[in-house]
């Protein structure tokens, strides 16, 4: 008999779906939707600032709610499922895990640029001291060859990761990019190897299922693609595709699409859908959550979101720099009104 | 003129950067590098420009205390806990380079002249001697509800020490921005960009005044003030782009070239580090021989 295969789904619209509503989560909203993700039988629901832990800021947007009040009432509704926080080293800092620690929160995802693993350590042996389930996070997956990104990921396991996810942050990457890589992973480390989408080019259910037949275990989705960007692999979609194709989640679908159209439809300002700028985000390999901050700076500055978003990959600005995009868009501006007086 | 003599403890790039600064300065006169190492290319080229080289570390300082009033420390936190201990009691005034802050922080524009006879001092970090000045500046006119900096660097910038403790940046610099900076609130955010070639460092001051009312000229004019206080030092310091006023919500934008003495010039972060200690160094020394013309005169 075949083998039955199992994937581990990780929601994450109550993280990364903080950057497509400017970061304005209520209780309610959170307590609601934790608590249906829960009866659904998510296994773990991320919950923090779209930037991760400390990510509440002028730089990224400041939270309506707290986070720790966030995590705090996540934990207290769910039964099933496990609360997992994010955490960028350089952003968020040792005593804000250990607060979402004492707060319920049950794994950490600690998460650096693609090659710069090694300002990790620190963070993923405090995950692992208090006792929670520990994941590597390697973020812009698509910047550098995969040689690389294993180099990366070995460190991340040498720290005690439990699992390494490839992220995708931009939705940059195309199937046979998510193969070789998931492909080289799941052969060099003896943890979990995960993998995380953005649908930016529609391809994060294409690439999703790449990954999971390379030997990815664990997969992200954000319900109703409440994600960054065009949103990531929508969740309820993979768990009913998984369950044609025979994989087992261990999630209820049918439960899952209603927390998707009654709870979560209402959090999103308008559908989530691919609009030109957010494919511009995968075409030019730029950081998701940079799409609302550049849609601001484009209408300042009298410019079109694409032309921003082009330049800012041209210049392979990483993660978290988002101040870099009223920087580029006042050169832009600059450049244009010399060339128009001449 | 009379020279003040220093000595430079720990001969990484960091201290032979320090020693081609101090090679240029009129009041400071570089006269040993100590380190640990004698094969180190520090010791080395301290040993071409004639200085005196000491190459097993603290000890053979104390051995020979006559030969610098003022000792730069750019070893490691670990190592200045016991440095500090050892020179304060041969009666040395020492700058810290390392985030050990056993002394009180010093920005050479906001606060030198409160800490002129400390027997030690602290620079906090890259990205607190960047962006200080200007939370500083804003303050001084408006007072400054929240101050949140972000520095950007090069990934190859970043050493060893920086990485493995990357909380200590963060929360040192956030400490620094609310007690020399003046701000009620204040946050640090770094990170690491590995584009090839090297970015220069970047840093982002994004600040929220107290009231309604936000007083932009002279705002502006105080961050013009203080940007070319800092180039008397850093000359590669500058500001990038109209700072933006939205509200009560002030962006200004700074770059930091190095002046690539030692470091390659995109290492801003670390040449803004080691311009501010020969900045503070000079002050001291100045105050040392003001003091002495004072007495000859008495």
């Amino acid at each position: 008999m075949e083998k039955k295969r199992e994937i581990r789904i990780t929601e994450v619209a109550l993280r990364d779906g903080s950057h497509a509503i400017r970061h304005q989560f209520t209780v309610d909203q959170v307590t609601k939707i934790a608590r249906g993700l829960d009866e659904a039988k998510v296994p773990v629901i991320e919950v923090s600032h779209g930037d991760g832990l400390g990510g509440s800021s002028l730089q990224y947007g400041l939270s309506l709610t707290n986070e720790m009040e966030l995590i705090e009432v996540a934990a207290s509704v769910v039964n099933h499922s496990k609360i997992a926080v994010l955490l960028l080293p350089g952003i968020g800092t040792m005593p804000e895990l250990k607060q979402a620690a004492n707060l319920g929160a049950k794994m950490a995802r600690i998460a650096t640029h693609v090659t710069e693993a090694d300002v990790s350590p620190q963070h993923i042996a405090l995950a692992k001291e208090l006792g929670m389930e520990t994941v590597g996070f390697l973020m812009m997956s698509h910047m550098v060859p995969t040689t690389k990104l294993v180099e990366q990921a070995k460190l991340m396991e040498s720290y005690g990761a439990d699992c390494v996810y490839v992220v995708d942050s931009a939705g940059a990457l195309l199937p046979h990019e998510v193969r070789e890589r998931i492909r080289a992973l799941t052969n060099e480390l003896t943890v979990e190897v995960g993998f995380h989408a953005h649908n930016n080019l529609s391809l994060a259910m294409a690439n999703t299922l790449v990954a999971i037949e390379e030997g990815a275990t664990r997969i992200d989705g954000s319900i109703r693609c409440l994600g960054a960007g065009a949103g990531n692999t929508q969740t309820e979609v993979l768990v009913s595709v998984l369950d044609r194709m025979g994989v087992h989640t261990g999630v209820d679908h049918y439960k899952l699409m209603d927390v998707a159209e009654d709870l979560v439809a209402p959090v999103l300002e308008k559908p989530q859908e691919i609009t030109k700028d957010s494919l511009v985000l995968g075409y030019a390999g730029v950081y998701s959550s940079f799409l609302l901050h550049t849609r601001k700076a484009a209408e300042r500055f009298g410019l079109d979101p694409r032309d921003i978003l082009i330049e800012l990959g041209r210049q392979k600005i990483v993660g978290g720099q988002e101040d870099m995009i009223v920087d580029v868009a006042a050169d832009i501006a600059k450049q244009r009104n010399i060339t128009e007086k001449v | 003129m009379n020279k003040i003599k220093v000595a430079i403890l720990g001969s990484g790039n960091i201290g032979t950067d320090l020693m081609i600064k101090l090679d240029r300065s009129e009041i400071l006169e570089i006269t040993t590098m100590i380190g640990i190492d004698p094969n180190s290319d520090g010791l080395q080229r301290a040993r071409e420009l004639g200085y005196e080289t000491i190459d097993n570390g603290i000890n053979g300082f104390l051995e020979r205390p006559e030969l610098a009033d003022i000792v730069f420390d750019a070893t490691s936190a670990k190592a200045h806990i016991r440095h500090a201990k050892l020179l304060k009691q041969i009666g040395k005034q020492v700058l810290d380079l390392t985030p050990a802050a056993v002394g009180p922080f010093v920005v050479p524009p906001v606060n030198i002249e409160e800490h002129l006879n400390a027997d030690n001092i602290n620079l906090i970090t890259c990205g607190g001697q960047a962006t200080i000045p200007i939370v500083h500046a804003i303050d001084r006119i408006q007072l400054v509800d929240y101050a949140e900096i972000v520095a950007t660097i090069s990934s190859k910038s970043a050493g060893p020490g920086t990485r493995a403790n990357i909380d200590e940046f963060t929360q040192t610099t956030a400490r620094g921005i609310e007690k020399i900076g003046g701000a009620k609130k204040g946050k640090a955010i770094i990170i690491l960009n590995p584009a090839e070639p090297p970015i220069i460092m970047r840093d982002t001051i994004h600040v929220l005044v107290e009231g309604k009312y936000v007083d932009q000229d002279r705002i502006m004019a105080s961050i013009r003030e203080m940007e070319k206080e800092v180039q008397s030092y850093v000359p590669g310091y500058k500001i990038r782009q109209e700072p933006v006023f939205d509200g009560n919500r002030i962006t200004v934008f700074i770059e930091v070239e190095g002046a690539g003495d030692y470091l390659p010039t995109y290492s801003g972060n670390l040449d803004i580090m080691t311009a501010a200690a020969v900045k503070v160094a000079e002050e001291w020394a100045k105050h040392k021989l003001s003091k002495v013309t004072v007495e000859e005169r008495g």
